[in-house]
């Protein structure tokens, strides 16, 4: 019998598109380098030494979780890979070696597996570990601090601090050019704004993320800045200074983008972009925080299950 | 097989096989086989209940029931004797009663359908021509009530790489045109339509009948999508399109009634795309309960251990457990592929990548569904997340990143669910 020739059996369909996670994680990637490349330009060899640590640290990670829980192997599908790129580019590039490693642990750890991994996450992980260092460690996401050593041609204060202490007129010394083109300080990965720009488009062009979410939230960013500048514009700063300062490019498309965080349907995903861009200039005019962007998206992350309730009607469903 | 392509922001545009876009191909003509195999929904007869035993002889074109009080049953498209009567369960465990016929070297035709078809009446079709290629279901289509107002012919064909109703309304419509009068003399419908694909609008012109024209995309080409689309009239969930007043039958079936009253013999030959492991494409024609494996080798096509050989289209068919399947009246092609094309399923999570919600054309929650459903939650997702919405397709599975047999999980939930109710609705 066993030597019988058997066929496979299986359910249809029997074609598939091809796509896998693994593309998903892979085409990330390579949108995020542009912006990566340009920080570790910018910043030096540490920048190099952050991101290979923090993407190297996220896989150990990964790997120790998939042992630890008895499931098979999944560093193949570049999960964690992306998890630490994304980790890492919000790090300042002198962030010391604990922080990247006890960072990566609590993304890969307490975001991703104590819910049951890939796909079960109700947070960003990446998200997770920046609010867990922001919250328990002063001063290690401190952009002033974290540069002290450093001597740019460019304003060396952090722009968002800066104009949270001075108002609007810091703003003025920032160039929207300068800030598009990187010069900023800020975490390795998120003060290319053009470099984010493009890895975005990209990503929307393939159709690896959903353009709704990344649009919604650059329009209600834009939308409050504009109200709050209008409103007062001697202390609150104008829009475009807000769409190209701190985390806002990098959350508009590798962070509220994250798929297992984020609502599908249309209407949800736009609600949803909307009310994250509306709430992280919030917190950066009238919060604590310096940047809003992190609490802003997990705060959405949390509404999510609720927002993605709104769905259209089935068909045949009167 | 179609690949995502490089720019994806819209939803994938799945366009069905044309028959000018084929390169030229000639009708391979698949020899009759030595035993022909024959099933028959329901499960084995018991011994008082068989009408056909081992020994019996059966002739062409013969209609035969296997079970007493059974609707079911085949036409035998070879003469011969009954050499085995098992029982065999299909996909989703649908069982079935296979009949095994050892053909002679001649055809003995039988004169029942001749007889019948000289005063042909509304049970010729309902006793003797469900069977036709195409498997058309005359029973509730022309006894349905309420009855009937508009009957669809299908010049479109369902599934991606079919192309066995625009053949026919290329090469056949003078047995198209006939079987669409018999129709309407016999049925007493109101309103007959040809649905073809835009590029043989011409060509269905000339038959003579009201035509209406259509996009080839998938899934727009599978009934419940027609109704949405061309009538404006969702169907209900819990409802057939029949229960609407619309009917659909395929031009295959239509032009195989035509040429079976005009001949005064039943149909016995089925037409089908044969798709090879290189993705080149044949059009063969074998008669009904043929062994998938007797048409590969007329075609020399070879096949391996841990190939996949799928009895219908890429996106709808059935997978033959073995090469002694027989070739069905609604198998329109015969998908061949190499292990090695084979993109297996996964047991990973959904990742929520929102695709399948996207390209899904009847709007379901699919991100939520295979959640419960994966779950065994069966009840609730019928109750709140819509599953009897589902069109099958088979597009969730298509587009699935971590490819999760959504569509299997469906048809497992959709099958489970209405056990579940009708078990409580004999307990109530």
């Amino acid at each position: 019998m066993l030597s019988q020739k058997l066929l496979v059996g299986s359910h249809a369909p029997y074609w598939h598109n091809g796509i896998g996670i693994r593309d998903k994680s892979a085409h990330t990637i390579l949108a995020a380098l542009p912006a990566v490349v340009m920080g570790i330009y910018q910043f030096g060899v540490p920048a190099l030494g952050v991101m290979a640590l923090s993407i190297s640290c996220a896989m150990v990670w990964e790997l120790i979780l998939n042992r630890v829980m008895k499931r098979s192997v999944t560093l193949g599908d570049g999960d964690a890979a992306g998890i630490g790129l994304v980790f890492g580019m919000m790090l300042p590039a002198t962030a010391p070696w604990w922080v990247v490693v006890l960072g990566t642990a609590v993304a890969i750890t307490v975001g991703k597996w104590i819910y049951g991994g890939l796909g079960c996450n109700p947070l960003n992980p990446a998200l997770v570990a920046i609010a867990t260092l922001i919250i328990s460690y002063k001063g290690i996401m401190d952009f002033d601090l974290a540069y002290l050593n450093y001597d740019f041609s460019f304003p060396a204060p952090d722009p968002l601090k800066a104009v949270k202490a001075f108002g609007p007129d810091a703003a003025a010394r920032y160039s929207l050019t300068g800030l598009l083109m990187g010069q900023q300080v800020g975490g390795v990965g998120t003060v290319f704004g053009l470099g984010l720009i493009l890895g975005g488009l990209y990503l929307m062009a393939r159709g690896l993320i959903r353009w709704e979410l990344s649009l919604s939230y650059l329009v209600g960013l834009v939308a409050a800045a504009y109200i709050f500048n209008l409103s007062n514009p001697e202390k609150y700063a104008g829009p475009w200074f807000h769409l190209l300062a701190g985390y806002t490019l990098l959350g508009a498309f590798f962070l509220i983008t994250e798929y297992s965080s984020s609502p599908v349907n249309p209407i949800p995903m736009i609600l949803y972009g909307a009310g994250a861009g509306v709430m992280t200039i919030l917190i950066r005019n009238v919060g604590g925080f310096t940047d809003g962007v992190v609490f802003a998206i997990l705060l959405f992350n949390v509404a999510n299950p609720l927002l993605d309730r709104i769905r259209p009607r089935a068909l045949g469903r009167s | 097989m179609i690949k995502r392509p490089f720019f994806a922001i819209t939803k994938p545009k799945l366009r069905c096989a044309r028959i000018w876009a084929l390169p030229k191909e000639t009708l391979v003509e698949i020899p009759p086989p030595k035993t022909a195999v024959f099933l028959v929904k329901g499960p084995l007869p018991k011994a008082d209940e068989l009408m056909v035993r081992v020994g019996d002889r059966v002739r062409t074109g013969r209609k035969v029931l296997p079970a007493k009080d059974r609707g079911e049953g085949f036409i035998s498209t070879v003469t011969g004797r009954v050499s085995g009567i098992s029982f065999c369960t299909g996909t989703m465990g649908q069982p079935y009663t296979s009949v095994c016929v050892e053909a002679d070297d001649q055809d003995q035709w039988d004169d029942s359908f001749g007889l019948q078809a000289k005063e042909p009446s509304l049970s010729t079709f309902v006793d003797f021509l469900g069977d036709v290629p195409g498997a058309p279901d005359f029973g509730s289509l022309l006894k349905g009530s309420p009855a009937v107002e508009t009957l669809v012919v299908l010049g479109t064909d369902e599934d991606l790489v079919v192309t066995k109703n625009q053949f026919v309304v290329h090469e056949e419509a003078e047995a198209l045109k006939q079987g669409m009068e018999v129709l309407k003399k016999l049925s007493g419908v109101s309103r007959l339509l040809l649905l073809v694909p835009d590029y043989l609008k011409e060509e269905a012109e000339k038959i003579g009948v009201e035509v209406n024209v259509m996009k080839p995309l998938y899934p727009d080409t599978l009934p419940k999508m027609i109704m949405k689309n061309l009538f404006r009239k969702p169907v209900p969930v819990g409802k057939k399109c029949e229960d609407l007043g619309v009917g659909f039958l395929s031009a295959e079936a239509v032009a195989a009634l035509g040429k079976a009253f005009s001949e005064g013999k039943a149909p016995i030959h089925k037409r089908m795309t044969v798709i090879q492991k290189d993705g080149s494409t044949v059009q063969a024609r074998a008669r009904i309960g043929t062994p998938v494996k007797d048409v590969l080798k007329a075609l020399n096509i070879e096949t391996h251990h841990g190939d996949r050989v799928v009895l219908g289209g890429a996106m709808t068919g059935r997978p033959a457990f073995s090469g002694e399947a027989p070739v069905e009246a609604d198998t329109d092609a015969i998908l061949v592929q190499d292990r090695t094309q084979i993109i297996p399923s996964s047991d990973s999570h959904c990742v929520n990548c929102g695709e399948c919600v996207r390209v899904c054309p009847a709007k379901m929650p699919v991100n939520l569904l295979i959640r419960y459903l994966e779950n065994s939650l069966f009840e609730e997702a019928a109750q709140d997340l819509d599953l009897f919405s589902c069109v099958e397709c088979g597009l969730c599975s298509y587009v699935c990143m971590v490819r999760i047999p959504i569509f299997q999980y469906i048809m497992l939930g959709k099958q489970e669910a209405a056990r579940i109710r009708s078990a409580e609705e004999a307990h109530a």
